[in-house]
């Protein structure tokens, strides 16, 4: 099907272009029918957020026959004792030094491996690349006992901590990747005014670097945020909690009856990701079609 | 990847810049060695405290019995005979994860062909759709969206009422052992947006001329699809396809939520990663979660090389023999 389109429209007379409208038309009718199919849970989830208690289960229309907002009000009273702004607040701060560790850490390292030549390159950056497979089971358990040991269980520390060392290896393999494809004159150029290595990173790479660290940003972000495995091993008392865990911690609490409120904090929980996807929707794409980032 | 990766450090020794006779090699090189190494430092204690220590120390925890308070006992094989020969839980979550990564891997990659045939067109509104195909690869991996896929399959959801419309009667998908990991593919092959952006990369790569051609030789648009635009982006296919199975093999929140954190009814969704925390996390059993992390590690490893090697056949590179 794709195929047809593919090949350039040969000089088209009135019938064939009538034809082409019509076809046009239909595959926009049916690639708009398929986004909403799709799209559906997302619309019904916002739309359930703001029914009442009786409507959510046995009103499955996408508008709400009387439009409530409790549910919000109840969530921002209180959720396992504390507001949701508190889980919310703990979300932002483990993603946010999440965004700043990533980007440093893995930055400095793509510049060296991009870079500069140094002994033992080949073998560290053939194990740098090795490590973007390695299941993170592996490492888990292992550094579980190590921030025990360093009584760090229970704070932000071991979900934050390990991002300043560029332990993601995807986001390296990005930045070595861009350092690669910087003109080499401008750091060249650099040292030659008298930069040493660390003022041409900073004044040099890193500004034009830029495109390459608002993809690690916007994943980092979004990973960090979104992460539900490593929060729910480190973090065990509710005023740490972040987003997800409080959410299914509150379902794990609160009866049926509660749906509403659930729907309320889950919308909550996804407004920074729909926030950036619409902000940042290029980057985005373009970061997972040039480098196989997986969303 | 390893192969990659190998070829590359081959490549990079042979212009390794200090041989050892040079007693003093020149001056600004030496600093920028020693530069390289503070600017690697971050990366360097990353990479030994944080991976390949932390890899090494499970290896040896996976021949011992540890709670995480009592010292860990050295005993030999005994969590792999446990494994092997006498955990039927373990067994049904292997099983469990091969059903699940098997049907989810293939109809997530056909979707994601598929929508990603449809948008390759130089139409208006393409990178609109795009994004909005892509959109769910962010959103599914959260609590917020599995949670939805709870009540969406659960009892008197959404689901259920429209297959009600057709006759059939389910009831709640999610508490039923027949239907609750079906939920959780379905919920896997609704983030196809993330291989079909890449699909789309390659599709675009394919060069008019093969399509002219095919097209004066009177090849349809099914044989142009078989004959062209499937040999042309199976390096691409093979992409996607080791990436989607090395994720599926790792899944976690979606079956946690959606099986109430248990796994499901009769531990009917419990995938590997599931019931590895369970015995790591609810029962300290660390030793044996370790030796399940090492089995995955080393299953995900043989896939790979397996997957890799057959890409000899049935991977098409332009460009390489035939052209």
């Amino acid at each position: 099907m794709s195929v047809q389109a593919a090949t350039p429209a040969p000089s088209v007379t009135g019938t064939e272009r009538r034809g082409l409208t019509v076809r046009t038309v239909l595959w926009h009718v049916a690639v708009t029918a398929l986004v909403l199919v799709l799209m559906y849970p997302v619309l019904w989830l916002v739309s359930s957020s703001f029914k009442p208690a009786d409507e959510v289960l046995s009103n499955l229309a996408l508008l709400p026959d009387h439009g409530t907002t409790s549910n919000y009000s109840q969530v921002f009273g209180g959720v396992a004792g504390y507001s949701v702004w508190q889980y919310f607040g703990n979300s932002l701060l483990v993603s946010g030094l999440a965004v700043i560790g990533n980007v440093l850490s893995c930055a400095l390292a793509g510049y060296v491996f991009g870079r500069l030549k140094f002994r033992g390159r080949g073998p560290l950056f053939a194990f740098m690349i090795a490590t973007i497979m390695l299941p993170h089971h592996v490492v888990l358990i292992p550094q579980y006992i190590i921030f025990q040991k360093l009584d760090m269980v229970n704070t932000f520390w071991p979900l934050v901590l390990p991002k300043f060392f560029a332990t993601e290896a995807f986001f390296v393999f990005l930045m070595v990747q861009f350092v690669r494809g910087l003109p080499k004159e401008l750091d060249e150029s650099a040292t030659i005014d008298g930069c040493g290595p660390f003022r041409t990173f900073w004044y040099v790479i890193l500004p034009l670097l830029r495109p390459a660290v608002i993809t690690t940003s916007i994943f980092t972000f979004i990973w960090t945020w979104n992460d539900f495995f490593s929060q729910l091993i480190y973090l065990n008392d509710p005023s740490k909690f972040t987003l997800p865990l409080a959410l299914q911690i509150y379902v794990d609490q609160t009866s049926q009856s509660a749906f509403g409120p659930m729907f309320a904090m889950s919308v909550l929980a996804l407004v920074p990701i729909g926030l950036f996807f619409v902000a940042f929707q290029r980057f985005l794409v373009d970061g997972v079609s040039t480098s196989g980032l997986k969303g | 990847m390893p192969t990659i990766a190998q070829a590359r450090s081959k490549g990079e020794r042979a212009e390794a810049p200090v041989p050892e006779a040079q007693a003093r090699p020149p001056r600004r090189r030496r600093q920028r060695s020693g530069a390289a190494y503070v600017f690697l430092s971050p990366w360097l204690i990353g990479a030994s405290l944080l991976t390949v220590g932390p890899m090494l120390a499970s290896l040896y925890l996976a021949f011992t019995d540890y709670d995480l308070f009592n010292t860990p006992r050295w005993v030999g094989l005994q969590n792999f005979e446990r494994m092997f020969t006498q955990d039927d839980r373990y067994w049904n979550s292997v099983w469990v994860t091969l059903k699940f990564a098997l049907v989810s891997v293939p109809l997530k990659l056909a979707a994601a062909l598929g929508v990603a045939l449809l948008l390759n067109k130089p139409r208006r509104g393409t990178g609109f759709y795009r994004s909005a195909f892509y959109a769910p690869s962010l959103l599914g991996a959260s609590v917020s969206v599995a949670l939805v896929w709870r009540s969406l399959f659960g009892s008197n959801g959404v689901v259920d009422d429209f297959l009600g419309i057709f006759g059939i009667h389910i009831g709640s998908m999610v508490d039923q052992p027949r239907y609750a990991l079906l939920t959780v593919i379905a919920l896997a092959i609704w983030q196809f947006g993330a291989p079909m952006v890449i699909f789309l990369a390659g599709l675009k790569q394919v060069p008019n001329e093969l399509y002219e051609a095919a097209a004066l030789d009177g090849a349809g648009p099914v044989r142009r699809f078989f004959s062209v635009t499937l040999p042309m982006i199976t390096p691409v296919l093979l992409f996607n396809l080791v990436l989607e199975i090395i994720q599926a093999f790792q899944s976690f929140t979606g079956a946690f939520v959606i099986g109430s954190g248990r796994g499901g009814p009769s531990d009917s969704a419990l995938l590997y990663t599931l019931y590895l925390y369970q015995r790591g996390f609810n029962n300290f059993e660390m030793g044996y979660a370790s030796a399940m992390a090492w089995v995955l590690l080393v299953v995900i490893a043989i896939i790979t090389v397996l997957l890799f090697r057959s890409s000899r056949k049935w991977v098409f590179y332009a460009g390489e023999g035939t052209r």
